[in-house]
Order: C-alpha cells, then structure tokens, then sequence
C-alpha cells in the first residue's frame, strides 16, 4: 500500500487539488508511451489510480482507453509489435519490471470484458477454476469462496439454486456479473472494467453499475466507458484522453461540471467524438 | 444512486431552512428580551451560515444535474431544490434587515405595541415551516394552506400600515421607530411570500397545477 508522493509535474492539465489530500494510490503509471509499431498510441501518461474509488476513462473511440486499461495487467503482452517506455506501477512495483510475475500481476489485477464470456462450464466451475489453479484444494474454502464471491456480484439469489448449472444459459447481465464474480472469487485488488455495459440492456447495466458501487468498498476500479452518463453516476475520478494523451483528470463531478480544457468541454457537450 | 443523492439534497434543505426559521424566532424574541448579543449573532453568524448552505446546495444539484441525468420527477423535485435554496438565502438576507431593525428598536421606548410585529412573525414563521413539511411529505393541502395565509399577512401589514402612518402623522419623535417597524413588517411579508413561493412550486411537483400569479383562476 503505497502513499500517494508521486505528483505528475509534466501534465499541466491535472487538476491537482484532490493530490493534497492524503489517499492511498494502488497503481499508477510514470510517463508512459506505448507503440503499436510505429504508431504511438499513449503519449506520456501521468495517472493515479486511488484505492477503493473508481476511476472512470472516457474519450472518443481510439484515443487510447483501452490501450491503457489492458496495460495494467498485461495483456498487451500478447499484442506482437508493441512497445512500452515508462512505468506502470501495482503498490510502487513495476509491473513491467524483470521480478514481475505476470500471473500474480492478473491474480491482482482483474478484468471484466465488454462481451460476458463465461467459460463453458457449469457457474460452480466458473468460480471454482482460479481458485483451483492457485493451488487452493480444501473443498469447504473453495465452496466458501463460491458464495462470496457470487454475493459480492449480487448473483447469489438468482443462481443459488442452479449452481451445476451450464452457465451460458445465463441470461447476458447474469453472465456479466457472474463474469464479475469469478474475477472476485481470486480476491483481486483491482479490478478493470472494459465497457461492461456496452452489451447489455438498461435493466442489466443499472444492475452492473449498481454493483461497481458496491464494489468500490473492497476493490480498487478502473472502467473504460464509451458511455459518458455512465462514467459520470459510478466514478469518483475521470480522466479524459484524446489522440492518446491524457488530457484532463480529476474529480467526476468537477469534470462533469467545470472542465478545464476547452476538449474536455467540447467532448462532454457532444461536439465531437 | 441517484434517490441517495436526492436525499443528501433534501436533507441539506431542511437543514437551511431550519436555520433561517431559528433566526427569525431569535429575532423576535430577542426584540422582545431586549437581547443585543442574540441579534448581532444573527446578523454576524447565521446569515453566513445559511449563505454557506446555498454555495453547498447550488453545487450538489449541479453536481447531481450533470452526473445523474435525472428525468421526470426526479428533475422537478432537484429544480425545486435548487429554486427553494434561492429563496431560503433570500430570506435569510430579509431576516437580517429585520434584526438591523430590532437593534434600533431594542434601545427605544416604544410606543406602539411589539404585538404586532410578534403577531405577524409568528404567521410567517409558520408558513415558513409548513412550507418546507409540505415539500418533504409532498403534502398539497397543506402547501395549499400555506397560501391562504399570506392574505392574512398582507390583511394585518394593511392594517399595521395605516395605524403606523396615523401615528407619526400625530407625534413626529415616533417617525424613526415607526419606520423601523415598517422595515420589520415588510421583510416578514417578504418572508411569508417567499414561503408562499415554495408551496406554489410544492403544489407544482405535487399535483401537476400551476397556481402561480393565480393561474388557476
């Protein structure tokens, strides 16, 4: 649990007030550029993710949201032709460092992705996988988790009953949150949304953001909307990028109501984007 | 999400509104007690307090505007608030004129009698409260009540009016004081149409009427 020191200098566009206060910063990231081959999709970031509230990333498609948030746990890896110079750090370690471990990097860094994708097997088995390949084998504790976690995600009273069964016969919200379930099942620290709504009806996107509320009280979150309204009901914080860079962060209800940028301004009212 | 912040809203209200209506009693009975300290509280202490209130609750509903979205009744009843806290700083402004004015009066023998200005106080307080109950349990008749009583108000101003005028017209040493109580008078009027304001937007978010600058005629 790192101190919140580092004070972004560069960035001139950071609303620094919130910095003075006292909070603790769960993953930040240091002058990052990124590359996906030539082309450079991340221009020298400076961001603060604060523990137990939600950060919330907007900008207009290709701007360089997504690229950020899979950077915080590497899944970018995968990604052939890429390049990354600056830090991104988990509790003041480089999570790009030589001693990283890259699956206790994604153990702590969870993620929820846009479509629900359930693995093909019972709900019970979606929960119980991670917590099996961590090594964990006393039954009660992995039944234990189970519960939990499916509490936590708010599913517990519609599934309780059919745990054995498949679950994508699930409805598209209940695959969601039980998506969101299984990332809790593995106790993360943060937890990464990448538009979860963007596939769901407004009944199971109330529900979603509902729960990331709820959420905030155990985890640390990071969620990448292309849906301002939503950004602005469940995030505490808001950072707006554009063509790559990070053009403004703060306070959501600041953002939302007296930006400092002239873009942000113009983004927020529709005039673009 | 949103009902929550909608109660912190409510809440932050009827806390203003507590404020305004516990000056106006210090006030009066402070006239009455002679109390200079409790008078120069209000006009030094509470009034900042209630202007502290109206920057606070203009931010939340702004706040609450942008980030939230909300329709429909939400909307109105957020509207309301925000107009509501207009009005609460302005009678908090009019309660201040009204204590300036007791200052004056609290070191003279008055002639004419304090009762009128307690009777009519009393009224205005009332409605004051009974307006802000009436927003808080949607409570149209009771809104409804509220404006019936400004004709009471503005029957005993008349009244007190010409009493005051006959007075000074027969002992000028009694200008100075009759004005002060004027001032009063006129500052409680202020407060009980503004109270009267409430109700109308009360009946407005309540049954859907306008009864505004009688619409409903």
């Amino acid at each position: 649990m790192a101190i919140n020191t580092v004070i972004p200098k560069k960035n001139r566009n950071i609303d620094d007030s919130f910095y003075r206060e006292m909070k603790f910063v769960r993953m930040r990231t240091e002058n990052l550029n990124f590359y996906y081959g030539k082309k450079q999709a991340l221009k020298d970031i400076n961001i603060n993710i604060y523990q137990n509230h939600s950060t919330a990333i907007i900008g207009p498609s290709g701007c360089g949201k997504s690229t950020l948030i899979r950077l915080f746990n590497r899944m970018n890896d995968l990604v052939p032709n890429t390049r990354i110079e600056g830090g991104i750090y988990l509790d003041d370690k480089d999570i790009n460092g030589p001693k990283a471990d890259v699956v206790e990097i994604r153990r702590k860094v969870g993620m929820v992705f846009q479509k629900p994708n359930p693995f093909p097997k019972t709900i019970y088995e979606n929960l119980s996988y991670g917590l099996k390949i961590q090594g964990i084998n006393d039954k009660t504790l992995i039944e234990q988790k189970v519960v939990e976690s499916l509490q936590k995600a708010a599913l517990w009273d519609e599934v309780k009953d059919r745990l054995h069964d498949n679950a994508l016969g699930l409805s598209g919200g209940q695959q969601q949150r039980l998506c969101i379930a299984r990332c809790i099942a593995v106790e993360p620290e943060v937890i990464l949304f990448d538009e979860p709504c963007a596939s769901l009806d407004p009944i199971a996107t109330a529900k979603i953001e509902e729960l990331i509320e709820e959420l905030e009280k155990y985890y640390t979150i990071v969620i990448v909307t292309h849906n301002m309204q939503q950004a602005s009901r469940v995030s505490e914080y808001t950072a707006f990028m554009y063509l790559g860079e990070l053009i403004e962060f703060g306070k959501t209800e600041k953002i939302f109501t007296v930006p400092k940028e002239k873009k942000t301004e113009e983004y927020l009212s529709g005039k673009f984007g | 999400m949103l009902e929550e912040k909608i109660t912190v809203l409510k809440q932050k209200i009827v806390e203003s509104a507590n404020i305004v209506e516990s000056m106006l009693e210090k006030c009066i009975n402070s006239l009455v007690n002679k109390d200079e300290n409790k008078l120069n509280e209000v006009i030094n202490i509470d009034e900042q307090k209630v202007n502290e209130y109206e920057i606070e609750l203009d931010e939340l509903c702004t706040n609450v505007i942008a980030q939230y979205q909300p329709r429909a009744k939400n909307l109105r009843i957020i509207l309301m608030i925000l107009k509501m806290n207009n009005d609460l700083e302005r009678m908090g402004d009019h309660v201040v004129n009204i204590a300036e004015s007791c200052l004056y009066l609290i070191n003279k023998t008055t002639r004419q009698s304090l009762n009128d200005i307690t009777q009519i106080s009393e009224i205005a307080r009332t409605m004051l409260k009974d307006s802000i109950s009436s927003f808080i349990k949607e409570d149209g008749a009771l809104a409804k009540s509220v404006c019936e009583k400004d004709d009471q108000i503005d029957d005993l101003r008349k009244k007190y009016f010409s009493r005051l005028v006959a007075d000074m017209k027969e002992d000028e040493d009694v200008i100075d004081q009759s004005m002060h109580i004027i001032r009063i008078i006129g500052n409680l009027e202020r407060i009980a149409d503004l109270s009267t304001n409430i109700c109308e937007d009360v009946l407005y978010v309540s049954e859907g009427r306008v009864i505004k600058h009688h619409a409903s005629e």
